[in-house]
């Protein structure tokens, strides 16, 4: 052993940590299939995170290993250790080097954020660092103050929004959720289809309108690592494209009363085709009436939800309806 | 250590009381910090052990995938009040209370804390939250987890929820109380010889803890009573139906319940740096870098608490703001671990009960960190919220790191609090069973977070079951971990080997007088002539 020099024991020690490292990073199965566009980013990204991780836990609980065969008491021997009780460059090291790797992390975190559509909900548009509310269609320069409102009103939704590439446009299928003890009900707005699951089409731009009508519910696709809250009071939403299709589990995140465990429902991802079948299927039935419904009772509904449906046959808005009541 | 006369002026007017406290004195209002610190230990030790019991519970519900031992609501209940009483009767009282106030006046060489009665009260307050969290149960319990977010917490179990809030505000008023005692004690009642450099760090330790106490505590209040005006007198603070904002509920709670988690374990810390040196016959490597840590994470912790609401209604820079302020707390928390391992290199390390319990927290510690560093990313973070990914991670900082901590307190003070060394080998047993049964029950819930299962259920997915069998036998294996130890800290206390002033041949100060320590510490009071963690080095001359 003392033949050998001490820097061919630290380069060996380095690489192996460093190939181990990176075979845990990249070879872990600890995350579920990936079946959305932004589960890749976020798999990659934790995935960095393995690797530097498991070369710190590595390298500091060797060293903690190390020290306690080493340095372990002998029989006998009652002194005391080496009088060191400090050592300014090895201190500032040990300071710079986690610094430069939690500001590294930082900066990536915000372009994986960025590219998860996480920096611009509501339909935002981001323009020279500056976010701008995107209402309607109307140029932001010919607001009126009531279109101002509306544009307050469109940055006060929370969520995940359309990623860079697509930020102002709006997404090829939207689906309102609502969260309600404990069930997920699921609005398709432009073919009036009510379910207890969410079907999507493969590979389309999806952004989900979460509400929540009782307490705070949280909705979570494992599969595609993305969770939102539904916050009674408060729009959020969700915006994905499902990349897979399948059938994934959609979770109740939140705590929400005593069957929280057994909200579950499930996401189906459909082909393109498939989609289409299944939507004019259940048009279909809506028209006909015998549309199996979601077992809802009225009395769990607050006055504005109940009364949606009434106020889009008459154009006018839920809450508006709900007022009429007070 | 040598002693020296002090003039009588600096030593200030004593109070009445007998040669030596009788077993009762300790079941009253009495205002010696060694018996306050007595006092809280031991209740809060019961309340770690009836918190442990409702774990035990909950994991043998979870050991099937349905919801079949207690019912559902009840599970709630034992989910809520498992978490507060960890940290609100247990971790914060036992760490802070407990240690704080027995060890702080002997290792600065004073005879008591600044405000003696205003430090018994404080003690007493957290009896009424005992008892109000206690006697919710007979309410159904609070069920709407230890965060308690509205709406649920206004529409569930509004009696038992109410003197839940009630519990929390008497707890909270408690903690105020102590860390103003405890700053003022450090600040002004040092011997004459103990300059801010020259303190403990335990000392360090409490004064960080104590500083973010009182800036975030009274937030917490104000957002508890708040609610309780919601639950009981029609207000509509955060009832969203009359324009009420939940999401300003979570704010005022995280503001403090983030800061809460660095009040469970900069304490721990600063346990780790008395025990570590001790043991491993060393000076603490780099003083001033943990002493000074200690501040900057008290004052990074209070900037950090949005990343607990990542999936809530928090606008998208909010989302980012935050995740770069919590990676940051990172770089203060390894300049300790560091600091931790660099004081084993070249020590001669001693391997009692203490100093095992300190080295399996550093070990265990690392790995929370790390996954908290995972966790503190929005990205990733939106993944594994609300998962038990989050539970595997706080109960590696919290279990692994605070209970160890906890514990390596225990064995290395017992001889100093009750005149008694504890039995090793039990020790070794206690330690062996805990190491593996916290590794056991917390490992496999990262996969089971990461794979999809979400915190606080009673019913989940049966793909799931295979690992929580797992965690479910890891959990048993902790509550028997338990058992060595309580059989030997009772039976140590009356009949272990008589202890000497000082066992381990420790530097500070609680060291220099007897075990257990007169009333009023010291006939004289001490005089510094070397640091805290002189090891390794011939005794400076004694200079007085």
């Amino acid at each position: 052993m003392k033949q050998i020099p001490a820097p061919l024991w630290t380069l060996t020690i380095g690489v192996i940590v460093t190939l181990v490292s990176l075979w845990v990073g990249f070879n872990n199965d600890w995350l579920p299939e990936q079946a959305s566009a932004q589960s890749v980013l976020v798999d990659n990204f934790f995935n960095v995170m393995v690797v530097i991780g498991t070369a710190l836990f590595l390298v500091v609980e060797g060293t903690i290993v190390y020290c306690m065969v080493q340095f372990r008491r002998r029989k006998g021997d009652d002194a005391d250790g080496l009088a060191i009780d400090g050592n300014l460059p090895l201190e500032a090291f040990w300071t710079a080097i986690p610094a430069v790797i939690v500001i590294g992390l930082g900066i990536y975190s915000v372009q994986i954020f960025q590219d998860m559509g996480g920096c611009a909900p509501g339909d935002q548009v981001h323009e020279h660092g500056t976010r701008l509310a995107h209402a309607s269609a109307a140029p932001l320069g010919d607001l009126t103050a009531a279109d101002g409102d509306e544009a307050l009103l469109a940055q006060s939704v929370y969520g995940i929004g359309a990623p860079l590439d697509k930020e102002g446009q709006a997404a090829d299928l939207e689906v309102n959720v609502a969260g309600m003890q404990y069930a997920w009900i699921f609005t398709y707005p432009n073919s009036g289809i009510v379910d207890g699951e969410l079907h999507v089409p493969v590979n389309a731009d999806v952004k989900l309108n979460i509400s929540a009508n009782d307490v705070i519910h949280s909705f979570w696709v494992p599969q595609f690592r993305l969770k939102q809250d539904a916050i009674p009071g408060k729009e959020t939403e969700l915006r994905f494209v499902a990349t897979k299709p399948g059938t994934y589990p959609v979770v109740c995140a939140e705590l929400c009363g005593g069957y929280h465990g057994a909200m579950r429902t499930q996401v189906i991802v459909h082909s393109p085709s498939e989609f289409n079948n299944w939507l004019e299927q259940r048009t279909a039935q809506a028209e006909t009436g015998t549309a199996e419904t979601v077992a809802i009772n009225p009395a769990d509904l607050t006055d504005a939800d109940y009364l949606a449906p009434y106020g889009k046959a008459a154009g006018v808005e839920s809450h508006l309806l709900a007022h009429l009541s007070d | 250590m040598a002693q020296a006369n002090i003039t009588s002026e600096l030593i200030g007017n004593s109070f009445p009381h007998p040669d030596k406290w009788k077993w009762y004195h300790y079941f009253t209002f009495n205002i010696d910090h060694k018996v306050i610190g007595i006092q809280y230990l031991v209740s809060a030790f019961f309340f770690y052990l009836v918190g442990g019991a409702m774990a035990l519970v909950m994991r043998a519900e979870l050991a099937t995938p349905s919801s079949d031992l207690v019912d559902p609501n009840f599970y709630n209940a034992l989910l809520t009040n498992h978490g507060t009483i960890m940290i609100f009767l247990w971790i914060v009282p036992g760490a802070i209370g407990g240690f704080g106030n027995y060890l702080v006046p002997l290792m600065i060489g004073a005879r008591d804390m600044a405000f003696p009665k205003l430090n018994a009260l404080a003690f007493w307050l957290t009896v009424p939250a005992g008892l109000l969290i206690v006697g919710s149960f007979f309410f159904g319990g609070a069920q709407s987890g230890w965060t308690s977010y509205p709406p649920l917490s206004l529409i569930t179990a509004n009696t038992a929820q109410s003197m839940w809030i009630l519990a929390i505000v008497f707890a909270g008023t408690s903690s105020i109380l102590g860390a103003l005692n405890f700053i003022i004690t450090i600040w002004k009642m040092r011997v004459p010889s103990m300059g801010w450099n020259d303190m403990p760090l335990f000392c360090w330790a409490i004064l960080a803890t104590s500083l973010m106490a009182l800036f975030s505590t009274p937030v917490l209040a104000a957002g508890l009573v708040l609610l309780l005006f919601d639950i009981n007198f029609g207000t509509s603070f955060f009832r969203p139906e009359n324009g009420g904002d939940v999401v300003m509920y979570q704010h005022l709670f995280w503001f403090y319940s983030h800061p809460a988690v660095y009040l469970m374990i900069l304490p721990i810390f600063g346990i780790m740096s008395e025990v570590i040196p001790v043991h491993a016959r060393k000076p603490i490597f780099g003083y001033k870098a943990i002493a000074y840590s200690s501040l900057t994470i008290c004052i990074i912790g209070l900037f950090v608490w949005v990343h607990h609401m990542f999936t809530s209604g928090t606008p998208p820079w909010m989302r980012m703001f935050f995740t770069v302020s919590t990676l940051i707390v990172a770089v203060p928390t390894g300049v300790k671990i560091f600091s931790w391992v660099a004081t084993l290199w070249g020590g001669k390390i001693r391997y009692t009960s203490a100093m095992l319990f300190a080295i399996g927290l550093l070990a265990m510690f690392v790995f929370g960190g790390l996954s908290g560093v995972t966790l503190g990313t929005a990205p990733v973070d939106i993944h594994v919220h609300d998962t038990y990914y989050v539970v595997a991670h706080f109960h590696y900082v919290l279990f692994g790191g605070s209970v160890f901590g906890i514990y390596a307190g225990l064995y290395h003070w017992f001889p100093k609090i009750t005149g008694r060394m504890l039995n090793e080998p039990l020790g070794k047993v206690h330690f062996i069973l805990t190491f593996i049964g916290t590794n056991l029950t917390f490992l496999p819930m990262h996969e089971l977070g990461l794979k999809g299962m979400p915190r606080r259920v009673a019913m989940y997915d049966p793909q799931f079951q295979y690992i929580n069998i797992i965690c479910t036998i890891g959990a048993f294996v902790l509550g028997l971990s338990i058992l060595p130890f309580l059989i030997n800290a009772i039976w140590s206390w009356s009949n272990g080997p008589k202890a000497s002033g000082n066992p381990w041949n420790a530097k500070t100060l609680e060291w220099t007088t007897d075990s257990p320590p007169m009333i009023e510490n010291w006939d004289v009071l001490p005089v510094m002539t070397e640091g805290p963690y002189a090891y390794g080095e011939e005794p400076a001359e004694v200079s007085s």
